[in-house]
Parts: C-alpha cells; structure tokens; sequence
C-alpha cells in the first residue's frame, strides 16, 4: 500500500468559488484502492479523487473500458464505487468522510491493470444476446458456465457479514408531496404551504437549489431567497439526499430517505393528496465514437465540478455546444483556467467525429476534418425529461420534435408537474408557473381531504364550508428549439451502465428487433442502474435511425419504479410484525425452552429432551401451554344453526356441560379446521380452533354472520388471547387437579371424558375446564384469564411436584398425538384433501340441510380413487422416514406419502401418518418408502390410525 | 396501493382488507351439479372493465360488503353491505342492527 498522500488543495482544486459547497476549514482524508487521499467537507467521493487528480473510477460492466466522470450527479454511470462493505455506492453523490475506504468495483487484478479489459478487443464476439446465445447449450455445462460467467459479473461485493446498517419504514400523509427541490419544487413548496397545505419537499440531492447552485450571481441570490423562504415556512418539511422512487395508485407514494443519522435508508410509504413532480431536466450524453472515454463531460457535469467543488476539470477542452447550458460551461471553463482549445457549435453546423486516447481523451476530431489535442471533451446537446413519475401515474410521454424532447401528457387530477419537465422560458417565468403549480396543488389536496372525510360514513363530523372551487390558472411555459442531436456520424456507447453502443442497436433491429420494447430486452439499454434517465432517449433515437422511422413513431419505453435504484435494506427494512407470546413465556424462557416460532406466536417447542416429556406425561403428569389455540366466544340463541352451518357433523343437540369434536370444511370439501366446541350455558358456546386457525375460522364465521344469514341471533368474540389455556395430561392428572380445582366435581362419573365445567382454578374464578386432549391420556384442558395464567402455572408446577409434574412442549405433543393418530390439518392434510380422504366419513353427516363443503362432500362420497391416510409402521422399527417420503410401486410410480413421522418413546419404534393409493390402504399392506438418499424401506399399514391405546382407554379413565 | 371504501370506517389502505373476488351467485346446494357448482368456486369472469367484488376489512372493523371497481384504472364507484344484509333491511321494513351499529 503506498502511503503518498494526495492533498486537497493539490492538482486540480480551485480557488474558492463563489457557489461552493466544500467547507475549506474541515479538511480530512479517506482512503482510495488503499492510498491516502486528501478531501474537503462537502466533497463527493469523486469530487475529492477528481480533485486530486483522479480521471478514472470503475471499469465498464461488458468490456472492461475505463471510466471516469460523465454527469457528476446520483445517476453517474462511470462512478459506482464500494465503500466498505456497501456496495455499488454512488461516488459522484454521495459525501466522502474521513477514514471512508473506497474502492473501485468491476476491476481484476486493479483499476489501471484491468485482465477483463482484453474484453474490448473482442466486442465484435460480444454482440447482443451473446451470452444467451453461446451459453445455452449443452444443458449439463450450465455449471461451467455459470462460475466462468461469474467472474465476468459487474457490481461490488456484497457480503451477509455486516451488522452495523439499520433500516426502517415510516408512513406520512402529506397534502402535497413535491418530487424534486430545485428552483420550481421549492417556489411550488411554499405556494402550497401559504395555501394552507402540509408539504413534504422530496430532494435527490444533498441541498435544494437544483441547476440555481452553479449558475450566476443572480441565480445564487435567487436560490438564497428560496431556501430562506422554504426554511422559514414550518408546513414544509424538507427532506434531502432522498428520492421518490415510484408512485402508485391513489397516490401512494414511496420515498427512499438517506439524510438520517442512524438510519442507511428509510422508506417513507406516504399517501400524498397530490404528488407535484418537479425533477426539473437531465443533460443527455451524446453518442460518438470514444464518448464514454475518461475526459468526456456533460456541460452541467463541468459546471458542478468547478461551481460546487471547485475542481478543474482538466487543462485544456474542446466544447460541443448546441444551447445556452454549453455556452455558460464555456464561461465557468475560462473563468476555471481551463484553456478553451476550441468550439464546436452545433447550432452552426459543427459537429464531433470521435475522441481518441488512451486512458482518456486525448484527441478529438471534427466533423470539419480538423484533429484538436485536447484532455476534456464537454457535450451540450439537449436534455431528457425525467417522465417517470407521471408515466407511473397513467401519463404517456409526446415527442415534441421542434425541442427534441420528450413531454409529458396530461396527467391526473391528484399529478400536477412543473419546471423543467413542463417547457423552458426564463426563471421568473419557471417560477411563476412553480407558484401557480403549487397553489393549485393545495386547492385539490384541500377537495380530496373534504372527499374523503366525507367517504367516511362513521367520521365524528364533516366541515361544511365548501372549498375553493375556482382552479387558480397556470400559465403555459414557452418551449424553446433545440437541435436534434443524437449520433453524430459515427457509433459509440448509448447505455454507459450495461455498455450498450449504437452499434448493438442496430444490429438488433437488423435481428428484427423492430418494436423499441423488444429491442431494449434484447440489448439492455436503459436496463441499468440509471433507469434510462440518462440513456432513453438516446436509445429510442438510434434504434428510431435504424428502423428507418422517427422517434414519434418509435414511441418510448414504459418507466416503471424504482426512479432511482433503492436498496434492498430499504425495501425490508424493519418488518411491522406482532409477536404475541403466552402469559406463561417468562416461566418459559426461565426453564431453558425452545422457542418455536408458530406463525405469530412464540412458543416453547420443548425444555431439552421431548422424548423424555413424552415418557413423563405417559407414566407421570405433565402440562402444555395450548394458549396459542384460537378461541372464540359464542353467544345467542342461534348459535347452534352457526355451528351446524361451519362444521361438518351435527350440533342441534349439545347438551349443556359437553364438548364436541368437529371438523370445518371450505366449500370445495378440502379439510380446514378441526377443533372441539363446548357448551358452557344456555346460550353460551366457546369453539375453539387450531392454532394457525382463528383468523381464517373467524373471517368463516363473520361471512356466515354478515352475508349469509344475517337475521341470525349470534355475538362473536374472539378471545384467543383473553384466556391463557394449558393442558394437564397423564394418569396423575386427577389427583393434580383435585389438590387446585374448587366447586367441580371431578369424579369420573360426574365429570367424565368430553365434558366441561365452569369453575375455580388455583384460587382464580372464570375459569372453564374440559376433559380432552391431544395426547391420548387423561386429561384436562384449563382455560383461565390470561392475566392468572402465569400463576396457575406455576401452583401446578408447584403442588404437582410429588406427582412427578414436569412442563412439555410442542415436540412432545406432536409425539404423542402421532402415537394416538391424530392428524393435524396442514401438516397430514394439504389444500387438496377432503374429508372422507382423511377418513372423517363417520363425522360428515351429509343428511343435514345445509353445511358449508356440502355439495361437494356428496360427490366425494363412495369416490375410491383418492388417497386414504393411513397410519404406518415400517419394518425396521429403528428407520425414521422422513416427512414428505414418497410411497412408490415399482420403480417410480408414486402411489403415497409420509405425511408424518416420529420416533416413538413409547413404543420404542418409529411410527407414521401418510396417504396411500386405495389399493394399498387395507392392513398388513406392505408398501415401499423411497427415502431422500434414494433408498427404499418398507412399511405396514395399520388397522387403526392409533397406535397406541387404540380403544382410548387411557384417556377414558 | 388504491383505498378501499369501507362501508364503516371510509377509505383506508387496500393492504387493510382482504380480497374475497368477484360476487358470484351461488347454486342451491341441495339441487346444485358438479360442473355448476364448480364454475361457482373457480371460474371467473376477470372482467377488463367494471366489476362486483366483496371485501373484508380484515385488519379494521370487519365489515364484508360489495364494492363495484373498474379493474383498468381502480376507480371505485360503488361500496355497499352484502345483499343478504340489504335483503332482511328490506324484508323487516326497518334498520337492521348490524347495518347501522
């Protein structure tokens, strides 16, 4: 690593300018391929290296060109740096700061000595679609290729090791959103803001000002009256070094922020009344042969080095000027001590031929046949408008010829845009439009906020007072002419970020790539990090030349968001997802449980060993906590219709004090919930669901109430998390719950299995128990309020300790289950199994008037060519198969499935739930299990699902 | 991201509800046959114009009911509660509770 230090104030660096941005007092250095380099405050990354005398920056994305400045803005193809562990950093934007390590991306072994370069010499083999083309076939090489194509993959490194980005979101709701804080967005921002209206000004860049930053001296004081006046006005919020990255229906709006402290990107969601797009112009390259050569500048890219950064730009220049914009690069170049070695205009009929040099521009040869030395070539040759934000929101781009430019068509009532992108003129006339803009911006954001309060049929009141129906006018913007300059006699690069050439494009129309949409996914030009700001016009006027037609007839291709690249921390960001946990997860946690992560809910999966839980429930007592499980609270005399109507099987005759189990199906038979329901009174009914359930049972339960019978008596509360539920399971459980249950009799003659009761539990009151479980033991399942749901656990915990109580989780009860042959819907059964293939046929009772699934239940009875589920063991008791094993006959017919599969402590053998083909589902079947690994076991298929206690005995006692 | 007028609370955020498709008549499932009843679960007209659809205010106030919206450029003109709902208002001569709460 050299340690020379190039100095700020060396090389290139100017005299103080009069519109600068750098701060001369902090002056620090930062690193750059590993040497120390001198910078400003204030400085960009590529400010500082061009400054100290730097001209190249990166290696092109296909053949490896060196490249240096272009645009000196955010889209600056050439300048895409890592920083650190970040990668493809915007250099001619963003800030350097002390100590930043910068690097150049894209380049093997080093910037100067780049191996991939040899790549030039064979851009006539890399012709578009080369790789789709040459890397097709043979198919069994694609792993070949791929780690060969690999090493050709532009972009920087990106590495999962960095822990210190943070991300997040924020949602606002502005009246009026402003994209774009040059000279038209803030005059439009404070016109709204006197209006009335809340106003979010969105700026790409580091400061308002837009092109007023490196323009005259009145130009300067006009921006400093705009910044006082935005400041000073506390409806606007101002939002720098931040872009609006797309807009959606409704105005919906995304903001990508970068100006926070602590945050590397923000995405703003915001619902903006009225969006303004105010993005002002962008400088377009101009397309020649050697034009993405070091040394080849856009005029405003010059005007920004020497204005804002006081850097020179090089020594001596030739200017291809065809407006004012390179007339006022030519006075900045002289006033900078740039030597002028000539210019070109094109507004008189010059024109360029190509640059030559190695490295950069050395040569520059015009149209006139004369050959100028020259280091810096400036191009002024017209301007794209930067449609995106309107196109998004319906508006389709006209060609006007006369400007050489696109514009935008009338956009909806809630788009309004102004500046640059709208017509020229001079700025009081820009700004004259601006403020007109952005009052009229207010009016309609004022209409929307009165419509919408009064689309609100429950809102508290509505104001009265009708707004401001007269639409203030604004005034019409003068166009100026421009010459059309796109291509000058020779072919050079149309899409610098996917190095694109003229050449490519016409060699595709030739292809027959003759619709502008085809030819830019056949040639990816405008696919790139600059999202064809700066190349799409460029691109729609060479294949426009190729096809022979004009560019109005060529049409533009569509902008679709990103406007500007986001990142994908961004786009993650911080997810506003609820946890919900159990009242019983700090007794969790203290005892060392597994968490299990069961959609929303955190829940212990098991405390260490789920084999040993399982042992201990079948010998001892144990208890889960089963809060998770959705619960609803059902009240009214009509509850019993809503029960007949969900489920499957009958509940006209629930006695009080019983329970029922049932099954919910969706209206194409396929299985969708089970649970038990229980009647606690008269007219009160608690149903409970899976746990991955109440959201869908609860929505079942609603549309039944609201769209289907709406005249039936029945309230609704869900109640899931009111109650904290856990289960009490093994011979032992009795005695437990003697020593902790008042005012129930707990015999099993008065409180027998399937039944439930109210009362008193631990001391607590409200509480309902009943006799049911997963497990296959005898076992209560206790509902209390959740607020004493910790404290119930622990006295059962605590009074149970000499019956040998001990917690089990998730895994164990899966065990167990399993052991019993209880399926679980979603895991033994998928969106294409009915309830007869999961061998419910006892509990479908097709005889009752009408249930949801009902129709097509009828046709699925008696249909044998389905897949039965069936318990199965296989032969060697020690193999395990694992979930999702395919049951096959013969070599590869698939005639099965292990749907699930544990090792049983109980039995000490592995043991399965799994469909088969219906000739295969009698017992003693044998069938063949195809493993992963491609190995084949074979297994039994059982008499009943259960295999363990199949009479239910045990839980029975 | 387009707003939904709920019938309830007003216009608020599509990601707010859930989309439940377009409103289809059912069959008396008592006298219903397969190739109809089918074409009542799956087959949609996916109209390129204006269409009847339900939703649900899943993350707000739970209210099902019918909203008429033109599928090319998402205007909405019409949000009203499900037909059942209109129906019993209609049969009964009064406010139905649930219409009105």
């Amino acid at each position: 690593m050299t340690t020379m230090l190039r100095a700020a104030g060396s090389a290139a660096r100017l005299g103080p300018q009069p519109g600068e941005v750098i701060d001369r007092a902090h002056r620090f250095t930062f690193r750059w391929n590993g040497a120390e380099t001198a910078a400003y405050a204030g400085d960009t990354i590529i400010s500082a290296l061009a400054a100290a005398g730097e001209r190249v920056f990166s290696r092109s994305f296909k053949y490896h060109r060196p490249r240096g400045l272009l645009t000196a803005s955010f889209i600056d193809p050439g300048c895409l740096v890592q920083v650190g562990k970040e990668p493809n950093v915007r250099g001619a934007h963003r800030r350097v700061e002390a100590g930043m390590a910068v690097r150049a991306q894209n380049v093997w072994p080093s910037l100067r000595y780049d191996v991939m370069a040899l790549n030039q010499a064979m851009t006539r083999m890399l012709p578009p679609g080369f790789y789709y083309k040459t890397f097709m076939a043979p198919r069994a090489l694609w792993p070949a290729y791929q780690m060969v194509l690999r090493r050709f993959a532009p972009g920087g490194v990106v590495t999962n090791t960095r822990t210190d980005a943070y991300f997040d979101k924020r949602y606002a709701h502005p009246d009026v959103l402003i994209a774009g804080g040059g000279p038209a967005g803030m005059a439009a921002a404070v016109a709204a803001a006197d209006e009335g209206a809340k106003v979010l000004l969105v700026e790409e860049e580091y400061e308002l000002g837009g092109h007023l930053r490196w323009g005259t001296e009145a130009d300067l004081a006009t921006l400093r009256e705009l910044r006082d006046a935005v400041a000073a006005n506390e409806r606007v919020e101002i939002m720098t070094n931040s872009t609006v990255a797309a807009r959606y229906d409704g105005n919906w709006v995304a903001v990508a922020q970068r100006n926070l402290r602590h945050v590397d990107e923000r995405l703003i969601k915001a619902r903006a009344k009225v969006l303004v797009v105010a993005p002002g112009l962008i400088e377009r390259p101009y397309v020649f042969a050697g034009n993405d050569k070091p040394g080849v500048m856009l005029s405003t890219a010059v005007r920004r080095l020497i204005n804002l950064y006081a850097v020179k730009p090089g020594d001596r220049a030739v200017v291809f000027t065809a407006n004012e914009a390179g007339d006022a690069a030519i006075a900045d170049l002289e006033r900078a001590g740039v030597q002028i070695a000539r210019v070109v205009d094109a507004r008189r009929g010059g024109n360029l031929v190509r640059a030559r040099g190695r490295g950069g521009v050395q040569e520059v040869h015009l149209a006139d046949g004369a050959r100028v030395e020259a280091d810096l070539l400036v191009t002024a040759v017209g301007w794209t408008a930067p449609t995106t934000l309107l196109t998004m929101a319906g508006g389709h781009p006209v060609y006007n010829h006369r400007a050489a430019r696109f514009f935008p068509s009338e956009p909806p009532e809630d788009v309004l845009a102004t500046g640059g992108i709208v017509g020229d003129g001079t700025l009081d006339q820009l700004l004259a439009h601006a403020r007109a803009v952005g009052a009229e911006a207010a009016r309609r954001a004022s209409i929307r906020a009165r419509n919408l309060r009064a689309g609100n049929p429950t809102a508290p009141s509505v104001d009265q007072r009708s707004p401001d129906s007269s639409s203030s006018s604004i005034p019409d913007l003068p166009i100026d002419d421009s010459p059309a300059l796109f291509r000058s006699a020779t072919h050079g690069i149309v899409d610098y970020s996917e190095d694109v050439s003229s050449k490519d494009i016409f060699s595709a129309v030739r292809e027959g790539y003759d619709s502008i949409e085809l030819a830019k996914r056949y040639t990816t030009a405008t696919m790139g990090p600059a999202q064809g700001k700066l190349e799409m016009v460029n691109a729609i006027a060479v294949h426009a030349e190729a096809a022979g037609r004009s560019i109005a007839e060529t049409g533009s291709t569509t902008w679709r968001p990103p406007y500007a690249p986001v990142t994908l921390g961004a786009l993650a960001g911080r997810a506003f997802e609820p946890v919900s946990v159990s009242p019983m997860q700090p007794w969790h946690e203290r005892h060392d449980a597994r968490a299990l992560i069961a959609g929303h809910w955190i829940r212990p999966d098991h405390y260490g060993d789920a084999a040993a839980e399982v042992r201990n429930v079948r010998r001892n007592v144990g208890i889960i906590d089963v809060t998770p499980l959705g619960k609803f609270d059902l009240r009214g005399p009509d509850v019993p219709r809503l029960l007949n109507h969900l489920y499957v099987n009958k509940w006209s005759k629930l006695a009080i004090g019983s329970v029922r189990y049932g099954v919910m199906c969706a209206p194409d038979g396929v299985v969708l919930d089970d649970g038990v329901t229980g009647r606690l009174g008269e007219d009160r009914y608690v149903m409970t669901t899976t746990s991955s359930g109440p959201e869908t049972v609860w929505r079942w339960i609603e549309e039944a109430l609201q769209t289907e019978h709406p005249e039936w008596r029945v309230h609704v509360i869900p109640v899931t998390a009111a109650y904290a539920s856990m289960n009490v399971a093994g011979p032992n459980s009795r005695e437990l719950m003697c020593r902790v249950v008042a005012d129930v009799d707990l015999d099993p003659e008065a409180f027998p299995y399937m039944r439930v009761r109210n009362g008193r539990i631990a001391g607590v009151d409200g509480c309902f128990m009943w006799r049911i479980g997963f497990t296959g033991e005898l076992s209560y399942e206790l509902h209390v309020p959740a607020a004493y749901g910790l404290h119930v656990w622990e006295t059962l915990l605590d009074v149970g300790r000499d019956l040998h109580i001990g917690p089990f989780g998730i895994e164990a009860q899966r065990i167990m289950r399993l052991e019993k042959g209880h399926f679980i819907v979603g895991q033994d059964t998928d969106a294409l199994t009915g309830a007869f293939a999961a061998g419910l046929a006892p509990l479908v009772k097709l005889d009752k008037e009408d249930f949801i699934g009902k129709p097509e239940l009828i046709w699925q009875e008696g249909h044998e060519d389905i897949l039965h589920l069936v318990a199965l063991q296989p032969v060697d008791s020690s193999v395990v198969p694992p979930e999702g094993s395919q049951i096959i006959e013969g070599r590869r017919r698939i005639v099965g499935r292990i749907t699930s599969s544990r090792m049983s402590p109980t039995l000490g053998r592995s043991i399965c739930l799994g469909f088969v083909a219906p000739h295969l589902k009698e017992p003693g079947a044998i069938v063949t299990v195809r493993l992963p690994d491609g190995g084949h076991v074979p297994a039994t298929v059982m008499e009943h699902h259960a295999h363990f206690d199949p009479e239910g005995v045990r839980l029975r006692g | 991201m387009i707003l939904i007028p709920c019938i309830h609370c007003g216009p608020r955020n599509a990601s707010e509800f859930a989309y439940l498709g377009e409103l289809g008549r059912q069959p008396d499932p008592n006298t219903t046959t397969p190739p109809e009843w089918r074409r009542y679960l799956y087959t949609k007209a996916n109209t390129a114009g204006w269409t009847v659809e339900r939703w649900v205010h899943r993350a707000g106030c739970g209210r099902f009911f019918t909203v008429e919206r033109n599928t090319l450029d998402n205007k909405i003109r019409t949000a009203r509660p499900p037909d059942a709902q209109i129906r019993l208002i209609q049969q009964a001569g009064r406010a139905d509770p649930k219409a009105d709460a």
